[in-house]
This record gives structure tokens, sequence and C-alpha cells, in this order.
């Protein structure tokens, strides 16, 4: 009983980009963008760590890819990709960021109306940190970026999704919130303390 | 260990120790721990949020009109209204003044996030606290659409085969095993105490909800641009009107203007047809059964900032308006104004924060947010990284205690309608709709109600009703269909002014920060969906030098402060009696009702710090 769709993909990038490598599905998205076009069917996204709010356009979409940072007990930088149901039993195997339990909850939503995306594809890394707030990606979290976007790339070829390397001007635009001024503006350590509770605060300065 | 008394509770710890810890990065993670006494009443509440949230920090020596975009970011739920607060303390810094479309236009998004927020927050967040899901697989549709019919007799959807429809899809749904947002509930818990029909037409309008809210938001996307991030813009919106020109993109024309009204008035009907009669039909339920707790500090200090001004910047004009009321005299409203170094102020005594003199808040513009994180105290058990019991003699919250005058205020929209049905009652033109609302919701509670389900008629006044968890829910769903009204008065009135010629959406005059004075100090204020939202900033050469946030859940669940005084979330839970305190239905319901923040996972732990069971806290 699908009914008409007008997403034929959408691509969405989830995550808090001020929370370190929590940042890592919203930057692929804008790394994507950077790179590529593809025609009006489909739709870019920055998720950010919106739930219901992102629940219109799943319920619109054919097919969803999702990049996420997903903690699953391996290396840093070790990547993960998930395909349909166990996309959001994968995302709920460990609770991890603070987004997850809202994206699956929008995914449980979308299952109650009856409009998941018939494919449904997560591309994920392991982070290394997520507790530096006000931090951005670490290099080797940064360093998939390419990786996961050739992964979704071959997707999308592999749905037919026409795409090519980008010459118009982007879509997704970040402003201040861009990965270079985003890293370049962030105070300095004595400017503005980064330590705090070691409960959450792995990488604690202070005793 | 012992008894102390303030604000009129009589605090003892002696009792056993229960532990609700939520672990969720959301505005802060939420825990709370109280004291039972042999009847399991709690005789004493702790509330404390573990998480160490510096947004102040990093946003210092960043341009000023950034701001907005990295406080959007904060988290999931409170998008719109930081990006909102933070724009204008920076236009109030550099004293720039918005034309009126991008006023009305701002306006219209504040509202729809406001009607949005409540009904979201009730249907998906709040309402499993007081519906048992799972009962509502046993009702009988064709009484289910009786009671539909007697509860709200214009709304559309009310056949016993639409009723049985919905309850084959959760029947579907629930043996799937993937709950999803039913996920973790006591379903069966004898403190629930709806009818299964009452349940059933409850979960029905969840669904309804959450096929409407889709569209609501869409009018984000027509004045911000860009979802689910909209654009904000110090200056104005950054947004055309263009209403001759049907095909231009991104410009306001007439086809999305007319799609922007047609939200609005399915806001206002579903607010009038579903939202407001199942709250009231649920609290007339739980008010029949003896559940009249959790009022709390509401029943004494409320306080907001005031809000949606019907005349641009004068405040005078607020269609809520503010001000603060102590010790439960609502015949005297004290003015509020966030300037005043002597009024709000933050206090770190219990808070894991350095001051130089403790013994001092501190005014948000000379606020200083200084980490130092040190769980102890004499009660307190455990490490520094699990923490079993904290001690609240001691310093035990990331959260600061933020006073006014020295007082623990409660805010968030239970407090906003006491002070506008008090504003009201003292002749205030701006606000009459809401002494209607308050006198209309008591009549139906202890009159059309009860005579419609058969149960005894009571006579509770509005000072009884209101200050109450069921009044703190009654009221977020009153501001909801308040919002949606005067979001249609916004748009009328943006409609003429369109007609009249006027298209300007922004003030650029002093975009340039050569335009900008050396040093400059601004405070924006809105109306959250959780309370009054504040943020100071100081410019420094075109630059941040401090910024700092005051936000609801801080005033809500701050701490104690340095005369021991307990902040609204502690407030709320006192001479609660629970059911059963391994099930704490009764603790989240309390706490849920202000709207703390979205989808929590907490855990419940015994004294010795034992994990007994989970629940969502949201």
């Amino acid at each position: 009983m699908q009914t008409m769709k007008h997403i034929q993909l959408l691509i969405l990038g989830i995550g808090n980009i001020l929370w370190a490598d929590e940042g890592f599905g919203v930057r692929c998205v804008e790394a994507l963008d950077a790179g590529w076009q593809f025609g009006d069917d489909v739709k870019l996204m920055d998720g950010g760590t919106q739930g219901l709010y992102l629940l219109p356009y799943i319920e619109d979409a054919r097919r969803l890819i999702v990049f996420d940072a997903v903690d699953y007990d391996k290396q840093p930088g070790e990547m993960v990709v998930a395909h349909d149901d166990d996309v959001p039993r994968f995302m709920g195997a460990k609770k991890m960021s603070l987004h997850q339990t809202g994206f699956q909850e929008v995914l449980a939503c979308a299952a109650l109306a009856g409009k998941l995306p018939e494919s449904m594809t997560l591309i994920g890394v392991q982070p290394e940190q997520l507790e530096d707030y006000g931090g951005s990606l670490r290099d080797v979290v940064k360093a998939r970026i390419p990786d996961a976007l050739e992964i979704a790339l071959a997707h999308a070829a592999r749905w037919g999704i026409a795409f090519a390397p980008r010459v118009s001007p982007q879509g997704v635009d970040s402003g201040a919130l861009g990965m270079s001024s985003y890293e370049a503006g962030r105070p300095s350590e004595e400017q503005a303390c980064r330590y705090g509770d070691e409960r959450f605060f792995a990488a604690s300065t202070e005793q | 260990m012992g008894t102390y008394e303030t604000q009129g509770f009589k605090l003892d710890n002696s009792g056993k120790r229960v532990v609700v810890d939520p672990v969720c990065r959301i505005e802060g993670h939420l825990r709370v721990e109280v004291n039972l006494d042999s009847e399991n009443v709690i005789r004493n509440a702790v509330s404390t949020g573990t998480m160490w949230r510096g947004l102040e920090v990093i946003l210092k020596g960043r341009d000023p009109r950034d701001a907005w975009a990295f406080t959007e970011r904060i988290c999931g739920v409170c998008t719109g209204c930081h990006a909102l607060t933070s724009v204008r303390a920076v236009e109030d810094a550099l004293g720039i003044h918005v034309p009126l479309n991008a006023h009305l236009i701002r306006e219209m998004m504040a509202k729809t996030l406001q009607v949005h927020d409540h009904a979201v927050h009730f249907y998906h967040l709040h309402a499993l606290d007081w519906v048992d899901v799972v009962s509502a697989l046993s009702a009988d549709p064709k009484k289910t659409s009786e009671l539909q019919q007697l509860v709200s007799p214009s709304h559309p959807l009310s056949s016993p085969g639409y009723f049985r429809d919905v309850q084959t899809r959760l029947q579907k749904f629930v043996e799937s095993g993937q709950l999803g947002p039913f996920t973790n509930g006591y379903w069966g818990s004898k403190a629930y105490v709806l009818p299964a029909e009452a349940n059933l037409m409850a979960v029905t309008h969840y669904l309804e909800a959450l096929d409407l809210q889709k569209e609501w938001v869409k009018v984000h996307t027509i004045f911000g641009g860009k979802n689910p991030h909209p654009n904000y813009m110090v200056g104005g919106v950054p947004c055309a009107i263009n209403v001759n020109d049907v095909g231009a993109v991104g410009a306001i024309n007439m086809e999305r203007l007319n799609f922007v009204q047609a939200r609005i008035q399915e806001m206002i009907d579903f607010n009038n047809n579903v939202y407001i009669p199942d709250v009231l039909a649920i609290g007339t339920i739980y008010k029949q059964a003896g559940w009249l707790y959790g009022g709390g500090l509401s029943a004494l200090n409320v306080a907001d900032y005031g809000t949606y001004e019907k005349v641009p910047y004068d405040f005078s004009t607020h269609q809520l308006p503010g001000g603060v009321i102590l010790n439960g005299n609502w015949d005297e409203i004290n003015p509020i104004d966030p300037r005043d170094p002597e009024q709000v102020q933050e206090f770190v005594t219990h808070s894991w924060y350095k001051y130089a003199d403790e013994s001092v808040g501190l005014h948000p513009w000379d606020g200083i947010t200084e980490a130092h994180y040190a769980p102890e105290g004499p009660g307190f058990k455990g490490t520094r990284t699990k923490i079993e019991q904290l001690d609240e003699s001691a310093k035990y919250s990331w959260i600061k205690s933020p006073r006014w005058r020295g007082n623990a205020v409660e805010v968030g929209p239970l407090s906003r309608y006491i002070l506008a049905y008090a504003h009201a009652l003292q002749g205030n033109k701006w606000c009459q709709r809401v002494k209607e609302q308050v006198e209309s919701s008591a009549e139906a509670i202890n009159s059309a109600i009860p005579r419609a389900l058969g149960l005894p008629e009571t006579n509770y006044s509005a000072k009884q009703l209101l200050p109450t968890t069921i009044g703190r829910t009654l009221a977020r769903a009153l501001e909801s269909q308040y919002a949606a009204e005067m979001m249609m008065d916004d748009f009328n009135q943006l409609m003429g002014n369109i007609k009249a010629g006027d298209t300007s959406t922004a003030n650029v005059e002093k975009w340039d920060p050569s335009t900008w004075p050396k040093e400059a100090k601004g405070v924006g204020t809105v109306a959250a969906p959780r309370g009054m939202l504040g943020h100071w900033i100081k410019i420094k050469d075109g630059r941040i030098e401090n910024y700092q946030c005051v936000v609801p859940t801080t005033w809500n669940g701050s701490p104690r402060d340095p005369k021991g005084q307990i902040g609204a979330f502690e407030a709320s839970l006192m001479n609660t009696p629970m059911v059963n305190p391994e099930q704490p239905l009764e603790i989240l319901r309390t706490i849920h009702s202000f709207d703390p923040c979205l989808a929590c996972s907490t855990h419940v732990m015994s004294p010795d710090g034992q994990e007994l069971s989970k629940v969502k806290v949201r």
C-alpha cells in the first residue's frame, strides 16, 4: 500500500556538530553536497538532532541513506553499513548519542503509519571522541568521510539515481557552522575551559 | 540527615531513598532522588542536572551575528527558541528594531513552535504517563465512539469503525515487538486510572497528532527557508516577500501564505476538538480519583518575562503579560526586569561551579561559568564517576540556581497562565482571553464533564485547580489554543501590511560591525515552551565577550540555594504518595508535566545502587 512518494532518495546526516565526532553524519552530507549534485527528487539534509521534525521527509522518501556516528565497540574510524530492518535495531543496540532514541522513534512512527521507506541504509563510523563540547571531528573519523560518500554513491548508482560532480552552487548552506569556520572560530582552551564531569568528559584535564 | 522547613515544605531525608536517573544529553541529563516515609509519601526531593553544558564558553570570540546558529544546535527540541532569543539579545545590544513584517513572521514561527511543541509533548511524551496503551487494546470501539462524541461533539473522526481500525493497527504494532514510543511504560500499573475506552481514544489522537504535526512544521520551512534548522537573522527575517511573482524561488508568495493560513486553521481545530477535550477529560478523571498533586512552587512563586506583544517593542501590550507572583498572592504582581542586576541572579552554592564568593548570586551579564566538579558531603555515596547517592547539603548538580530577588520560582506555561489570569482579573485588556479559557476549563472539569460521564460534580476554584500537575498539563494545552488564535491575528495583520505595500523584512542599517559601538550589552527573552528563556550577551570589538543563557530547565530543575530553598522540580514532588516506589510513575508524571526534555532513558536504582528497572523519562 505504498502511497505516492515525492523523494526518490533522502540522504540524511544526523548528530550534533557541537560534540566532536557526533558531527560525522552532518559533515558527510555537507561534503557530499559540496562535491556532487543530484536531481530534484533527491534530497540532502542536515538532520542535526531533530526528532519528529524529520518525520515528514522520511515518510515521503522511497529510499533513505543515513550517515551517523555509531558506537558499536570497534576501533575508532571503523565503518559499518546496515540495511533496512537492521537500521533501527542497529541504532538501538548501543545507547550512545542523544539523537538516537529520537531517530529510532521517528522510524517507529513512520512504521506505525505504514510509511517507512522501502529501503534504508545506515552508513556509520565508530567515533573516537564525543565528549569535547565545541570540538570538531577527530582526524581518524574525518578521514572516513570520503569512504562514507563512496558507499553512499555506490548505493545511489545501484538504485539508478543520477548524480554528477558539482558545477552549480551548493544546496546545503552551513554558514558559520561549516566545518572550517566552526573549527577556526573555536575559543582557545585558556579562554574557555574544556573540562567538566569525568563521567561524561573522558579526557578530563582536572583530577 | 535531618529535617528542615523551607517555603512551607517540611523536608525530611531520613526515609528510604529512591533514585531515578535518566541518561540523556538533551538540555542536560536529569536525575531525581527522593526520600519516602513509611507510607511511601515523598518527604524530600533532590533534582540534579548531571551534565555540564558549556554553550557559553564555546561562543567566546565568535561573531555575534552567528550566535543564533550555534544556539540552535544545543538540542533538537528548543531549536527555534534559542535562535530567536539569540538574535533578540544581539539586536537589543546594538539598538536594532526589526520591521513589522519581520516581527509578525517571527511571532508566527514562535507560536507555531509553541503549538507544535505542546501538542507533541502531550501526545508523544506525556500522555503515556496518564494513558495505558496496552489497556487500549481491550477497549470497546463502540463505547469509545460514544465517549468521543460526548467529550468532543464536533470532532469528525468518531465512528466505531475508525476506532476499531486504530485498535487493529495498534495490536499489530504491539505484536511486532518494536514498540518504539511505547517501550518501557508501566502498563497495567494501578497508578493508571482511565477506563479502556479513554485510553483507546487518547492513543487514536496520538496518531492524529503525529500526522498533523508533520504539516505544521512546514510553516518553519516557508518562513525560515531551511528545515529542520530554520534560518534566523539579526535585523529581521532572511526571507523576501513577493506576492506577485508566483514562481519566485524562496520568496513568500500567495500560494505559501495560503498554505500557512490553512495550517493555522488546522491547529485551531485540532486544539478545540481534540487536544483541549482530551486534557479536560483526563484531568477530570484523575482529579476525581483524588490526584491533585504536583503543584509545588507553582502554588507560591511563578515568573515569566511576558510575551507576544501586540504592538512591537511595547511590552505593556503583552498578550501573556509577565511579572513575578510571590507566596501565592495573586493580587500582587511584581514587575520583572532581566537587566536589573538585583533581580535575576544565579547562585552556585550547590552547583558544580566556582565563584570567588558563593554567598552571592551573579547577574547573567557578569555570569561566570567555571566548572568545579566535586561530588561530596557526608551523605555522598559512590565515586566521582559512579554516583550512587548525592548529598544535597553539598554541591550536587551541574544546574545553577537562578533566583528572582533571592526567591525560587517556577517557570513555564502554568506560570504564564497564573500570571495572565491574575493580570486579567486586574483588568489588563490584552489577556482577557486567558480568563475566559481558565474559567471555562474549571466549569468543564467541575461540572460539564462529570455530568457527561456520570461522575459527581465538584467545586474547585481556579486557584485550587491550576497549581497541580494536571493544571500544568492543562495550562500547556490552553496556551497552545491561545497561541494558534493569536497566530491567526498575526497572519491577518501581515496580509494587511503586505497589501498596503510594505514588503520590508529586514533592517540592515547596523549589519556592518563598523557601525557598532566598541562595547555593548543586550538581553533577549522568549517564552519558550518550557518557560522563560533569556540570553545575555556582551559584545566587545565586534566579537562576543560573554554569553550566558538562563534556560527554563535551569529555573525549574535548580538545586538548593544558599538559604536552602528548593527549586520547582524538587518542590513539585513533595508530599506525593507513590503507589509502588519501584514503578515511579508519579515522579515521572509530575516531572514530565514540566516538559523537561525529549526522550531520556532512565534507570531506577535501589538505595544500594542496584538497578531495578528502566523507564523513559522525557
